[in-house]
């Protein structure tokens, strides 16, 4: 417990608001959530760890071939509190993936439960595994 | 003939090279070492009241989580169960692997004016929240003047 930071972090999220506000082209400093992500034939699941972010505050968009997750933190805490030590320090996670075409957004199913989202996206009906005959002739 | 790039051992030079930074910044690391990049993630507050302790750890199931008070050094343990498929699963495969799974165990030392009775933990939104009293003696208080 070396560290000491001044700040609390809500006086350290406040003045990234306004920073964000102030400049609407620089996007807010966000973490990396880490993820899992594994294919089957049928489809693709993703886990991402957002701990901290309550359902209201998470945010999931597919445009054309990006998946964005965003959350914020919300983490209620006693009044006149000083941080002294501290591994997150932002308030936020954002990761944007690309997709690949024979994944079917339409179809994506989120489900999110103690700081874990789970997001599964199937394949398009037409890519799904087929077997394929060999004429013999 | 491309050899010659990776002569040396890239993997431990990186290595040093990350301990180097980390020292630069850090002149004197706890006795329990870095813990940063550990799981779960911990921060620590306090107020006049209280030290406030978070430790950022999605997905547990709280029964499972083991909190311990002794003599002054807290400890967090538990276990985070793998969910990816097993090796000789059904043609699943696994292309990115980051999420932390298997044991942890985390240890912080409190200050001395903590009360052990005054010790209280909640889960929520993944994030496990404790919050340690501190001492009735300890708290500020005015002084009157006779």
């Amino acid at each position: 417990m070396n560290d000491t930071t001044a700040v609390t972090r809500n006086d350290k999220a406040s003045r990234e608001d306004v920073a964000t506000r102030n400049d609407g082209s620089r996007r807010a400093e966000a973490l990396i959530p880490p993820v899992d992500v594994i294919e089957d034939s049928a489809g693709i699941t993703l886990r991402a760890d957002l701990p901290g972010v309550p359902k209201d505050k998470l945010g999931l968009h597919v445009e054309a071939d990006t998946l964005t997750i965003e959350g914020e933190m919300s983490v209620p805490m006693p009044e006149g509190m000083a941080a002294s030590y501290a591994e997150v320090s932002v308030p936020r996670f954002r990761r944007v993936f690309t997709l690949s075409k024979e994944l079917d957004t339409g179809k994506v199913a989120a489900e999110f439960k103690n700081g874990v989202l789970n997001l599964r996206i199937p394949k398009a009906e037409h890519a799904q595994p087929r077997r394929i005959d060999i004429k013999v002739s | 003939m491309y050899q010659s790039l990776f002569s040396r051992n890239v993997f431990a030079e990186l290595d040093r090279l990350q301990r180097e930074m980390r020292d630069a910044f850090d002149l004197s690391p706890s006795i329990r070492g870095l813990g940063r990049g550990g799981f779960p993630a911990l921060n620590v507050g306090g107020t006049p009241q209280s030290v406030e302790i978070l430790a950022f750890a999605p997905g547990l199931d709280p029964a499972s989580v083991e909190v311990k008070l002794d003599r002054g050094v807290l400890t967090i343990a538990g276990e985070r169960p793998a969910e990816l498929p097993s090796e000789e699963g059904d043609k699943a495969a696994v292309h990115i692997n980051e999420r932390f799974s298997g044991r942890f165990r985390r240890v912080i030392s409190l200050s001395e004016d903590v009360d052990p009775n005054g010790v209280s933990a909640a889960y929520h939104d993944g994030i496990l929240h404790i919050t340690a009293k501190r001492r009735e003696s300890a708290q500020p208080r005015r002084i009157s003047i006779q």
